[in-house]
């Protein structure tokens, strides 16, 4: 990704230098030439037609080359593979807390290994931050109440900066960490050591120990939606619309349960706002996306987009379609043991 | 005529300065000269105070270490230096003063239209100005001008409501003087000033207070949102109270984007009149010079998104907001192409005005080309938050508005004051103030695409930053040496300058046409207008000295 900013970068660095050097240079020449000499006369210009037009023309198409070229770029920014890794980011004022699938946990810095892609997702359990690695020319906000996804893929081994760029307080400065990215044995021998067994089994045994089991049954006689592949897959709400069951649905649904019921099921289910934890519900969500096993629908792409307004992330969405056409869990698992 | 009298002390005419005495003459003045004096005084007040924080500031990063003072007070330096200098110096700063003075008198009108409502948002924004100093001394904000909520709203314990009033209150000062401009410029102009013989100031500014008006109001209902949700906890941006914060950032945004073009926009106006005087000439392309100004206006309330490519919008809107970024770019880039193209075969002299107008001309091509950077998607997101749109908007709103204000001090000095700076020092400063920007601002676009983030604090974890910042705070100190000059030679010259002729520019434009300083209704008799803005090719014609060597 660094290479597509950087070339970009550097694209942008010749075309607007030999745009201020033309203005610098016309200025200065006629700044020299036609200083005030006594006797002689500024010769008056009505303006030109022809001219106001060139100098519109040729600076919008150069315009609209950059803007072209930044949204490719942007593009590959904003969607993730379908393969990624995925790792789930918290935030809070002024520390990162990193949870690997394979439940690996960590402050403040992320192990990866060098050559996979990595999608991060990340909420915030507080104020907004953003998660900021300068070396892989990626930056996201981090938002309190929904997910946001960035994803990069390092090329090579070494530490690297990462930062919080959106200002969040008194340690702001502080909250700074490492990106290790390590050779694909090394990357092993360190998530072999000291996990807690997967996320998506964490988030099955508080998905049964908040009794979610009761109603959310893997049959259809539960009081409510069965969850067995339902990630990613378009969901018929009670007021009509129709929503794609991203991560972001998952928590909103967890969290805010009447703000988008599922068409054919009663308001019963109670809040879960400020009992569990950010990471709980981080578990629970990668449980849900490792039951949804089944591929979708050919029609859950086309229905990504009536997400709601307030769902900022459509786009992670349609990637999220594709990508757990092969949940990583179910490998990881065995990894682990 | 005081022009034939080169002596000291002149017979003075009565004028706006000497008719009155005495303090209650001058607070409860409604004449719009003396309204501008009130706000040249108060502004320059808060333009120091604004400037020692920004002093603290680049002291602290002298250092990677968070050494001279603790993070909180680092977090509110840094928070107060962007609310003072933007609402209570660049918002005001042309408009307020420059525009106060000169819009009546270019236009030939005896005052502004309310002028006791002007009156009125000179004492606004005194209001505004003594709740935020209150607000400094007994703690201040530390949440960045910005006021990001959820931070705001639920998380500081700083004097956000305080500091969220004063602005309020100083924003309906902003509003009242655009009004104030509109209906002065619609309904006031002299017999024959039709709008294409209006000096493209008075276009800058009709543009200006179009935005004043407009935005303004958006900026005083979201301060209300946040202190509604910081006092009462109605869920409004804080989604643990059912909001959204990204809702706050667009509000925020839909105002403080297009106040960035309160800020250039009249420094714009300014450098244009410069620019055709000491070039002798009229300005190249006046209509889209003008227009161009409009549409500034219009576009720059259509691209406030562009501050929240990673704030969490979808990439359609994004890819909307950025195209737009890059056609309100045009306006600006063809307002630039007409100022060189007005040199061109000009007769150009190189007093101090139009030395600051040379200075503006690098330092906003500068920070609108740095702007086609960050208005790419792919780049913002590595670039943004980052020192590099610190430096950018510096340039923008420093290089440009502040070098364009000084400039047009300059330039109407000997109108204000009745006296003449003394121009070498003059040049001096635009010199010191040229090289001590470009010191301070231009590192920090190498550090930003370096990735030092910016409102840090502390960067001991990335010492290689240090070489950089140490460029800038030594830059800063020049800068701050470039601005207490001609605040000193200002004062000088109020006692010890030359006495000015009417027009020591023999420049075009009604305000040359009365006296230095101008009587409290402007003209002895109302002016009309039968010529042509920047009729500088009649002015030039029967050159006193020469032409009776010619016959």
């Amino acid at each position: 990704m660094a290479a597509h900013v950087d070339a970009l970068y550097i694209f942008l660095l010749i075309v607007t230098g030999m745009m201020a050097l033309l203005v610098f240079v016309l200025v200065i020449f006629f700044a020299a030439r036609f200083r005030h000499r006594p006797g002689v006369r500024a010769e008056q210009i009505e303006g030109s037609t022809a001219l106001e037009i060139t100098w519109s023309a040729i600076p919008f198409a150069i315009f609209m080359v950059i803007f072209a070229w930044g949204a490719v770029v942007y593009f590959k920014e904003r969607t993730p593979p379908a393969d990624a890794t995925e790792v789930y980011v918290v935030a809070k004022q002024w520390m990162w807390k990193v949870e690997h699938a394979e439940g690996q946990r960590e402050i403040n810095e992320l192990h990866v290994p060098v050559g996979r892609d990595v999608k991060l997702i990340m909420t915030s359990q507080d104020v907004i931050h953003s998660f900021y690695i300068p070396a892989f020319r990626i930056k996201q906000d981090v938002l309190p109440g929904r997910y946001t996804v960035e994803w990069f893929r390092a090329t090579k081994p070494g530490v690297y900066h990462l930062f919080c760029a959106e200002y969040c307080g008194t340690q702001h400065s502080g909250m700074v960490g490492s990106i290790i990215v390590q050779e694909p044995a090394q990357y092993e021998a360190w998530m072999n050591g000291g996990s807690t067994g997967p996320l998506s089994a964490t988030g099955e045994k508080i998905f049964s120990e908040l009794g979610c089991v009761t109603c959310h049954r893997s049959d259809t006689q539960g009081r409510g939606p069965n969850l067995q592949g339902v990630f990613g897959k378009p969901v018929q709400l009670e007021d009509g619309r129709t929503v794609t069951a991203d991560e972001n649905y998952l928590r909103e649904c967890i969290l805010d349960p009447g703000a988008k019921r599922v068409k054919g099921f009663q308001p019963i289910m109670p809040t879960f706002q400020g009992l569990v934890s950010e990471e709980q519900v981080n578990a629970l969500v990668a449980y849900i996306k490792s039951i949804s096993a089944a591929k979708p629908a050919a029609g859950a792409k086309t229905n990504a987009s009536f997400a709601t307004p307030r769902d900022p992330n459509q786009i992670q969405a349609q990637a999220d379609v594709k990508a757990q056409a092969q949940p990583n869990a179910q490998p990881n698992r065995s990894q682990v043991q | 005529m005081s022009m034939a009298t080169a002596i000291p002390q002149p017979v003075e005419r009565e004028n706006y300065l000497n008719k009155e005495y005495g303090v209650w003459s001058w607070l409860l003045t409604t004449d719009h000269k003396r309204i501008a004096l009130l706000y040249l005084i108060s502004i320059t007040f808060f333009f120091f105070i604004g400037g020692f924080f920004a002093l603290l500031i680049r002291l602290e990063l002298l250092t990677p270490a968070g050494d001279l003072v603790q993070a909180d007070t680092y977090n509110k330096l840094f928070t107060m230096h962007g609310m003072v200098m933007i609402f209570f110096f660049l918002i005001p700063s042309i408009p307020a003063v420059l525009g106060n003075f000169l819009v009546p008198l270019m236009i030939g009108a005896k005052d502004l239209a309310f002028p006791r409502i002007n009156l009125l948002s000179w004492y606004l924004y005194i209001i505004g100005g003594v709740m935020m100093l209150h607000c400094m001394l007994t703690g201040g904000v530390d949440t960045g001008w910005t006021f990001y909520a959820p931070f705001s709203t639920s998380f500081t314990n700083t004097k956000i409501v305080e500091a969220g009033l004063a602005i309020f209150v100083a924003g309906f000062s902003s509003i009242l003087t655009g009004l104030n401009f509109v209906v002065t410029i619609h309904r006031m102009r002299a017999p024959g000033m039709t709008w294409s013989r209006l000096p493209l100031f008075i276009w800058a500014h009709y543009a200006t207070s179009i935005i004043q008006l407009l935005g303004t109001p958006v900026v005083a209902v979201t301060i209300v949102l946040v202190a509604a949700e910081r006092a009462l906890h109605l869920g409004i941006f804080d989604p643990k109270l059912g909001g959204d914060p990204l809702l706050f950032q667009h509000l925020f945004w839909f105002y403080s984007h297009p106040a960035v073009y309160i800020m250039i926009l009249p420094s714009m106006g300014v450098v244009t009149e410069i620019i055709a005087c000491f070039s002798r000439k009229r300005i190249f392309g006046y209509h889209f010079v003008a227009f161009s100004s409009i549409a500034i206006a219009v576009f720059g309330f259509l691209v406030w998104a562009h501050h929240m490519f990673v704030a969490g919008i979808s990439v359609y809107s994004a890819l909307v907001f950025s195209f737009l970024s890059y056609a309100v770019a045009l306006p600006s880039a063809i307002k630039v192409f007409n100022w060189t193209a007005t040199l061109y075969k000009g007769s150009i002299h190189y007093d101090a005005p139009m030395l600051y107008a040379f200075g503006f001309l690098g330092l906003f091509t500068i920070g609108g080309l740095t702007g086609l950077f960050l208005s790419a998607l792919g780049i913002n997101v590595h670039v943004t938050d980052t020192y590099f749109v610190v430096a950018h908007f510096h340039y923008i709103m420093v290089g440009g508005a502040v070098m364009g204000y000084l400039g047009g001090m300059h330039f109407w000095w000997p109108k204000i004051s009745g006296r003449l700076y003394p121009e070498g020092w003059a040049r001096l400063a635009a010199l010191i103030v040229f090289i001590g920007f470009n010191l301070t601002f231009f590192p920090q676009f190498v550090l930003g695409y370096m990735g030092m983030p910016r409102r840090y604090y502390d960067y001991s974890h990335m010492p290689e930053f240090q070489v950089l910042n140490v460029l800038s705070t030594a830059g800063a100190t020049v800068l701050g040496v470039g601005y207490l000059l001609p605040m000193v030679y200002f004062l000088w010259s109020m006692r010890y300058g030359k006495p000015a002729s009417d027009n020591p520019w023999n420049a075009a434009g009604l305000e040359w046409k009365t006296a230095s300083p101008p009587p409290t209704f402007n003209f002895d008799e109302e002016p009309v207008v039968t010529w042509e803005a920047y009729n500088y090719e009649e002015l030039d014609a029967p050159h006193s000295e020469e032409v009776p060597v010619a016959r």
